[in-house]
């Protein structure tokens, strides 16, 4: 072994952080990255993250360059006797006991104090409530009467307390660029504050393992301008739109409201649609304003007529384990459904 | 010590009847009944490499699937299942195991003994664990492995009604209970069979972080042990535990799982901190450096790790209070954890370093180790985690700490006591070739996890979407898993050639320190011809080297081995050559008890029938255990015995 090869370990070593760094620079076309923040509450983690990266890069210089530096100058050369037997040092010791315990005190005191600024309930906050399904997200405004799926607006620069439960198992609400993780359990309320600086479509996706279709369980942020959020919650707390009478998509809302399928389903019996007498299930999304939506199940499916199409064919085939089932529907049906779904603005 | 003298001679069953004892020392039947400590150690071995192949397919698997976006190799339950028995596997099947190999042919070797203080036990632990693993494993063909993650989460966990998770419960009991069974054994062993002379600041650092693990064992399974049980209990009896809704908690999981989970981080890294602590003064020609503290920060990692456990629960929404307390005591345990690399590396300063595989291994263990604990204390930083936990940023600590410290460790380890366990020396050729080709696939597989989990990337999901701009680092990281798998099979290689090689023709071909080094290789049934007197840390380097100490030693009586002993003392029973050494004989009950477990639990889950067979060989096996003759021969028919001679 020479000290080329420990060279090489050493340019490799740096070759590996400055790749990290590099691509920790790189922020284009990566939708859920946390260090493009774009809210205050991502900026404060973000701001206590840096420097707490840069002392670790010091430390692992440092620590890993004495280590290669000690490899190279104490190599065993041919003819050498046995080294001086050393036992111990206790200055050295100490030294090296009480350098990294003020390092990590001094790192301890911002966290702590962030810690407790980003558990601080902002004044004049909107107040949402998200609960956590398997593999979807119910999206209740309690002051707009609204509730929705999946999808959150929320209006640009003003902060969203968001108060999470789960319907079923746990799940972590997590928008990347917003804010950090939070998870959902059943029989308990935790919260969170998302605030968005500009407007724009912020993803991110449930972060605690829920079984099946976990990787599926998705969720989009679109932060909109005061104005236009007010817009669309005034739209969104009208009830559903009724459509023409003999057209395909009064055939789809006979078929909501009143098909049977296969083993006596009804679509009815988990989904609502404001103003549609009897839709008002809850095991599933509420459909209410569906083609408002650029998604459906989980955020997991552009809400285009071919992926309509291919779920309503067959949920499970998609999103594995998902509770609705293949309700044997005929194209015609299917067609007729589509059409009602799109007409829900 | 007295279980030693209880026992008999090696080959003689002098009462014969149903409870004869085994007596054969070759063929298979003589592994299926051994109580020696070498042998238990080199099942255990065997048994978790077997596993780790298994486990690192599974990894290959997972790999593949998540190469490209919207991968198909498997199907999202099969993906499930995978991920679960990858982590179940490397943990309880790999790692815990792979130790015990060590803890169990190293310690009575290392301390002067002849055996573990309940040789008998020794055999029943290694039975159990191979039972749990077979057990859980065979949930494959019996409709579906664990699929609720490692950490088994309640309410997930709790429910799906088919087996999977039932197979969770009831293995990771079975394995808790070799754990503990075997650490009590270890812990009686270190504490009461030592050497004379070798009080325990003269004890092996490896030896004393043996001790560490067994106290994080005895006091973190029982935790486990709870919550499995009430996990259980749900799932089948219709308890409430963790049900939010009927006025359980599933958090209450999280905290027995933790509290468990995180001393258990501990138990699977401290044990190659050991080895690394054995292996690079052998290399550097130097004692380690500050031994004491390198001990006592052992140690103090060990009870700290007790309070640490709310770091994997940042994000469960503990409240600001909770999430305070339990950063800064995450912080102050990277301390003791940085003082022992200071002083590896100080151990290394001024030495005479010599490159060979074990110690490329140690070294390897300590520079990926650095960025283990290094991302650890990001985590500590609380709002920083927020953005971590569970994205792939933590899996990538976790593989630097347990794959880049514990499985380089336990690679070191093994390159280093192969000629003392066969015989005969790995080519340390090949073994560079190994040592390479695995840091380098290594760290492509494991270093760009760091980026993807700061880019958004939640763990154990078995699909992602091209828009989600993670590709490129995952097609990256899987070509770096298979150079991993290309350097294991160059490690199998080199071991199968070394076998068919020529034996070692001296017992130290390290220039080693620790006594085990001063028995022949591989060493006798009996190990010691003489228990060897204790006077130095490093006592066989001192043998070796300090002046005026060689050949001054006086034989030891055989089994020997108490502190109150003193040198000169012991003249009376030493006969030399192994004569008159009493060893424990062979029993066929171990096993037979072991076996009454997973009979046990296939009842549980299938057939109240098999649940009263099982119990019924469960009592069978330890009568018979109670019953046996400890083939104890009479003081007037004893005759010096030549191990071996009846073959």
């Amino acid at each position: 072994m020479t000290g080329r090869t420990k060279r090489c370990i050493g340019m490799v070593t740096v070759a590996v952080v400055l790749l990290l760094l590099l691509s920790a620079c790189s922020r284009t076309q990566i939708p859920q990255d946390t260090f493009n923040a774009a809210g205050p509450e991502a900026r404060k983690i973000n701001s206590l993250f840096w420097p707490v990266f840069w002392i670790a890069v010091g430390v692992f210089f440092l620590v890993e360059g004495l280590l290669v530096f000690a490899m190279v100058r104490f190599r065993r050369r041919p003819g050498a006797g046995i080294p001086t037997q050393v036992h111990g040092n206790k200055r050295l010791e100490i030294t090296w006991t009480i350098i990294p315990l003020v390092l990590l005190l001094g790192v301890a005191v911002p966290t702590v104090r962030t810690i407790f600024s980003l558990s601080h309930k902002p004044a004049g906050a909107l107040e949402i409530t998200v609960t956590g399904h398997q593999w979807w997200w119910q999206v209740e405004y309690p002051s707009l009467t609204v509730t929705t799926a999946n999808e959150i607006h929320i209006p640009v620069g003003r902060p969203v307390y968001v108060t999470v439960t789960s319907a079923d198992v746990i799940h972590s609400f997590w928008i990347p660029r917003l804010a950090g993780k939070q998870d959902l359990e059943p029989g308990r309320k935790n919260h969170l504050i998302i605030d968005a600086s500009e407007a724009g479509t912020y993803l991110g996706q449930c972060a605690e393992y829920c079984g099946f279709s976990h990787a599926n369980m998705r969720l989009r942020v679109m932060a909109q301008s005061p104005t236009d959020f007010q817009a669309w919650a005034a739209a969104q707390a009208q009830p559903a739109a009724t459509p023409a009478s003999g057209s395909m998509a009064a055939a789809g809302m006979d078929l909501f409201q009143n098909g049977r399928f296969a083993g006596g389903q009804q679509c009815t019996g988990c989904h609502t649609i404001n103003g549609v007498e009897g839709a008002s299930g809850i095991l599933g999304p509420n459909l209410t304003h569906f083609a408002d939506r650029t998604t459906f199940a989980g955020a997991t499916f552009a809400n285009t007529p071919e992926d309509l199409d291919g779920w309503l064919h067959d949920p499970p085939s998609l999103k594995p384990g998902a509770d609705m089932p293949n309700l044997g529907l005929s194209q015609t049906q299917i067609d007729q459904l589509m059409a009602y779904l799109e007409s829900l603005k | 010590m007295a279980t030693v003298a209880r026992e008999g001679p090696v080959e003689r069953s002098p009462r014969g009847g149903i409870f004869a004892r085994p007596s054969g020392t070759t063929g298979w039947w003589s592994w299926v009944t051994t109580v020696d400590h070498k042998r238990i150690g080199i099942l255990y071995g065997a048994t978790a490499f077997v596993f780790f192949l298994v486990g690192g397919l599974e990894a290959l698997l997972i790999r593949l699937q998540l190469a490209r976006p919207g991968g198909h190799v498997v199907t999202a339950d099969e993906y499930n299942q995978i991920f679960t028995m990858h982590g179940l596997t490397m943990i309880f099947l790999v790692v815990m195991p792979l130790s015990a190999a060590f803890f169990n042919y190293l310690v009575p070797l290392m301390i002067g003994a002849r055996d573990v203080a309940f040789p008998r036990l020794n055999a029943f632990s290694y039975w159990a664990f191979l039972f749990g693993g077979m057990f859980t494993y065979s949930s494959f063909v019996l409709g579906g492995a664990p699929n609720g993650g490692w950490f088994g989460y309640a309410p997930l966990s709790t429910e799906y009604p088919a087996h999977n998770m039932d197979f969770y419960a009831l293995g990771l009991l079975m394995l808790g209970i070799a754990s503990t069974v075997s650490a009590v054994n270890l812990f009686v062993t270190i504490i009461n069979l030592r050497a004379p002379g070798m009080s325990m600041f003269r004890m092996p650092v490896f030896v004393w972080m043996t001790l560490v693990v067994q106290f994080l064992l005895v006091f973190a399974l029982p935790i486990l042990t709870i919550g499995l049980v009430e996990l259980f209990f749900d799932r089948r009896f219709g308890t409430h535990f963790f049900q939010a809704g009927a006025g359980g908690d599933p958090v209450l999981w999280q905290h027995f799982f933790w509290l468990f989970g995180h001393p258990e981080v501990y138990i699977l890294i401290l044990p190659a901190m050991g080895i690394v602590s054995e292996v690079l003064p052998v290399f550097a020609r130097k004692p380690l450096f500050g031994y004491p503290v390198v001990v006592m920060s052992g140690i103090a990692i060990g009870i700290m790790g007790f309070g640490v456990w709310a770091h994997h629960m940042f994000a469960v929404g503990l409240g600001p209070w909770a999430n305070s307390a339990f950063a800064i005591s995450t912080m102050l345990i990277a301390v003791p954890t940085g003082v022992k690399i200071f002083n590896w590396i100080a151990t290394l300063w001024g030495g005479q370093i010599s490159f060979k595989a074990p110690f490329l291994f140690a070294v390897g263990f300590i520079a990926m180790f650095i960025i283990g604990g290094l991302s650890g204390v990001t985590h500590a930083v609380v709002p920083a985690d927020y953005q971590q936990t569970d994205t792939y940023y933590i899996v990538a600590h976790f593989h630097y700490v347990l794959f880049g410290g514990s499985i380089f460790g336990l690679f070191a380890g093994i390159y280093y006591w192969f000629p003392k366990i066969a015989g005969r020396m790995l080519s340390d050729a090949l073994g560079k070739v190994h040592f390479w080709l695995m840091i380098i696939g290594f760290n492509l597989t494991f270093g760009p996890f760091h980026i993807l989990g700061l880019q958004g990337m939640p763990r154990r999901i078995y699909t992602y979407p091209a828009y989600a701009g993670w590709s490129f680092w995952n097609m990256v990281s899987t070509v770096g898993s298979f150079l991993i798998a290309a350097s294991i099979a160059i490690f199998i290689f080199n071991v199968v050639r070394t076998m068919r090689g020529a034996r070692l023709g001296q017992a130290d071909p390290w220039d080693a320190r620790t006594l085990e080094w001063t028995t022949t290789s591989p060493p006798p049934a009996h190990n010691f011809e003489e228990i060897p007197v204790v006077h130095y840390v490093d006592e066989f380097w001192h043998r070796k080297y300090a002046e005026g100490e060689d050949g001054r030693l006086a034989p030891v009586v055989a089994g020997g081995g108490h502190d109150d002993l003193v040198p000169g003392d012991e003249q009376a029973g030493g006969h030399g050559s192994g004569h008159g050494i009493h060893m424990p004989s062979p029993s066929y009950f171990p096993l037979v008890s072991a076996l009454g477990l997973p009979i046990l639990s296939y009842g549980i889950l299938y057939s109240p029938i098999l649940v009263i067979d099982g119990v019924l060989l469960l009592l069978a096996g330890l009568f018979g255990w109670a019953l046996e003759p400890s083939a104890e021969p009479e003081p007037a028919t004893e005759e010096p015995i030549e191990p071996g001679a009846e073959g």
